[in-house]
């Protein structure tokens, strides 16, 4: 067990599997000598050469579909999409091709391709490069969706994602970079994908999220324990396969739920939940599903209004606090 | 245009005439399934009239070479080696076809043979082949991937972006735009900053040939070299095979966009009846081997008809297979 950064753990997963799998190679745009534009790739050049490790030319399509065209003739590809929101330029080849292919060709292949990518809000940088788009690849079969909140769980799951024979996408947070945490130095430390984690014990009211929102959760857990409300908080984690057994086994301890992610709230992963929740554990709840999302509107670049349009501890808390008069035992 | 012609021998030329006969026997058989009714779901794309755009440039290739088709390309999976059988059975949505009817028409694909499949969006195609040529480079093999797309497909964003990092990277592609000058409906000279297609070659600083796509043996000359170069680490070629579809674009498609006349004065060039006729006059085959091909080949679809329509029908309960692996 070691500290490292979210972001070198990140590289240590990377740097363990292109060693443990001649097939493994690094593809996008800036990810060689410069190391990636959130420096997630560095050192990797220098270990691996301009082989494994490619610059490419911006042209998303291109990273994309060289990823998959790899993925078909026997490599085990990661392309890099430097920032989520740049997946408009490339959503044919994510949503009709790397998703489809296997299912079109009836298994007559696989395509074991990681699209690495980092979404959120939190740095000024406006409406096309601040957001979470995770429910637009959770819609889609064919794809598995991680999401990854702390170091630990990045290495782990980045692992994972590369050892699977699906495409994975797997996200990460632009706020959580610099973030530290123990993370396991065996090269065969794995999490499996689609398995959350409970990260934080309580028997009133359950908090599910997935990448940085996990932390304001937690956060907020602290907060309302002081007032005297103990909040389960579980990391989802993988979005696509989505653990709901966990959830579900949550919500009959504490017949309380509230989701709360980053991205928007119409027909985004929080909808998605509260619809199984209502679902599956109707007879459960103490209290009707809780959404906590952005605000509808793109992402704004100054400050105050970026802040505004997220989910903060204080609006987490504030939720809870202004539902807990439906509680019978808070 | 390029027309130069090579020194085939009879056996080669017997071959491309062969399987461009295959090809027409096959769609034309697919069509007339579709007519009466015995074929459901979209109406298939035929590429009858550009047989000898997959013959010929199929032709050139080693089995382990790899091919990327379009949604009109049943003539692309049958050249590259497929069976008629599975592939009739995935037209009929049997469990027998290479897709085991999750495909259908446009995605009939024998992976097995290096076809890394059809695809029912126009240039989408074109990225997936640079990964290929990107996994031959890493292997160190001497393979080489044939993209074939449509003349409206050199329109879309993917073709820029195909062909530009191709030639950055020099790999082993030879980029094949069939053009049949129809977009579906819309003549590609009213659509094209250039008319001749190959001309966007230039752009991309990789040699840009036109060859004459009803001349089989044309198409094959210029295959050869372009995939030489390929092979021979000299990176990627553009090259346009000039082409006409004689049907619609699908069933409903009654070409009010053209002439009866501009239909026959191609008719009038048939890559295959016109082939043949060359083969018997030049001494290549006799007129009795070439009617046995015929025959064959009228066996060949009876037989693979037969296999798909005595095909079962995939479970329904399976209609989730392969949309991920089993771990």
């Amino acid at each position: 067990m070691a500290e490292r950064t979210y972001r070198e753990a990140i590289i240590e997963a990377m740097a363990e599997e292109m060693r443990r799998d001649e097939r493994v190679v690094l593809i996008g745009e800036d990810v060689g000598k410069f190391g990636g534009a959130m420096g997630a790739s560095k050192g990797l050049f220098e270990e691996f050469g301009a082989g494994r490790v490619i610059d490419t030319p911006i042209s998303e399509a291109a990273i994309i579909g060289s990823g998959l065209g790899m993925a078909l003739t026997g490599q085990r590809p990661i392309a890099e999409l430097m920032f989520i929101d740049f997946s408009g330029v490339c959503m044919d080849q994510i949503l009709n091709q790397v998703a489809k292919v296997r299912y079109m060709l009836g298994g007559q292949t696989q395509v074991p391709l990681v699209i690495r990518s980092q979404a959120g809000a939190g740095k000024g940088y406006a409406a096309q490069h601040s957001q979470s788009l995770e429910a637009w690849f959770t819609h889609v079969p064919g794809l598995k969706v991680v999401m990854p909140a702390t170091p630990r769980d990045a290495k782990g799951l980045l692992k994972s994602a590369i050892r699977d024979n699906n495409p994975v996408m797997f996200i990460e947070h632009k706020l959580l970079y610099n973030n530290k945490g123990d993370v396991p130095g065996d090269p065969e430390f794995l999490i499996p994908l689609g398995k959350a984690e409970i990260k934080r014990e309580g028997q009133d009211i359950t908090l599910v999220s997935h990448s940085r929102q996990v932390l304001n959760c937690l956060d907020a857990a602290t907060e309302l324990a002081k007032k005297g409300i103990e909040a389960e908080v579980i990391d989802l984690r993988t979005l696509r396969p989505m653990d709901f057994e966990a959830i579900q086994a949550s919500v009959e301890k504490t017949n309380r739920f509230v989701y709360v992610e980053e991205g928007y709230p119409q027909c985004g992963i929080a909808a998605e939940v509260v619809a199984r929740v209502a679902e599956h554990c109707f007879e459960l709840l103490d209290l009707p599903p809780i959404r906590i999302s952005a605000k509808d509107t793109p992402i704004p670049f100054a400050r105050v209004l970026e802040q505004e349009t997220i989910p903060s501890v204080h609006r987490i808390v504030e939720t809870v606090w202004a539902a807990r008069h439906w509680a019978v035992h808070a | 245009m390029v027309n130069t012609r090579s020194n085939l021998s009879p056996e080669i030329r017997k071959s491309l005439y062969r399987q461009m006969l295959r090809i027409r026997k096959f769609e034309e058989t697919t069509h007339a399934l579709y007519k009466s009714g015995r074929l459901t779901g979209m109406s298939p794309h035929l590429c009858i009239g550009e047989e000898a755009s997959a013959a010929g440039v199929i032709s050139t290739l080693n089995a382990d070479d790899y091919i990327l088709s379009t949604h009109r390309g049943h003539g692309h999976c049958l050249a590259k080696g497929a069976e008629m059988g599975k592939m009739y059975a995935e037209l009929f949505g049997k469990e027998t076809g290479y897709c085991r009817g999750r495909g259908g028409s446009m995605h009939i694909a024998d992976v097995s043979r290096g076809n890394l499949g059809a695809n029912g969006i126009v240039g989408a195609g074109l990225p997936i082949a640079l990964g290929a040529g990107l996994s031959i480079r890493k292997r160190g093999t001497r393979q080489v991937v044939v993209c074939f797309f449509g003349d409206a497909a050199t329109n879309q964003g993917t073709f820029h972006e195909a062909l530009n990092m191709s030639k950055a990277f020099h790999l082993p592609i030879v980029w094949v735009c069939e053009n049949n000058l129809y977009g579906l409906s819309t003549p590609i000279e009213k659509v094209s900053a250039t008319p001749m297609l190959s001309d966007r070659a230039k752009g991309y600083a990789m040699p840009g040939v036109t060859v004459d796509g009803m001349d089989v043996e044309a198409v094959r000359a210029a295959a050869t070299e372009a995939v030489a170069r390929a092979r021979a680490g000299e990176g990627p070629t553009l090259l346009e095979v000039r082409t006409y579809r004689y049907f619609g674009h699908g069933a409903s498609d009654h070409r009010p966009y053209r002439t009866r006349e501009e239909e026959q004065n191609w008719w009038k060039r048939d890559p295959v009846a016109g082939y043949r006729m060359k083969l018997i006059s030049e001494g290549a085959g006799s007129e009795a081997e070439l009617v046995e091909v015929d025959q064959e080949i009228e066996k060949e679809v009876a037989a693979g008809v037969a296999f798909a329509e005595a095909s079962p029908d995939p479970k329904a309960a399976e209609s989730s297979l392969y949309v991920y692996t089993e771990e």
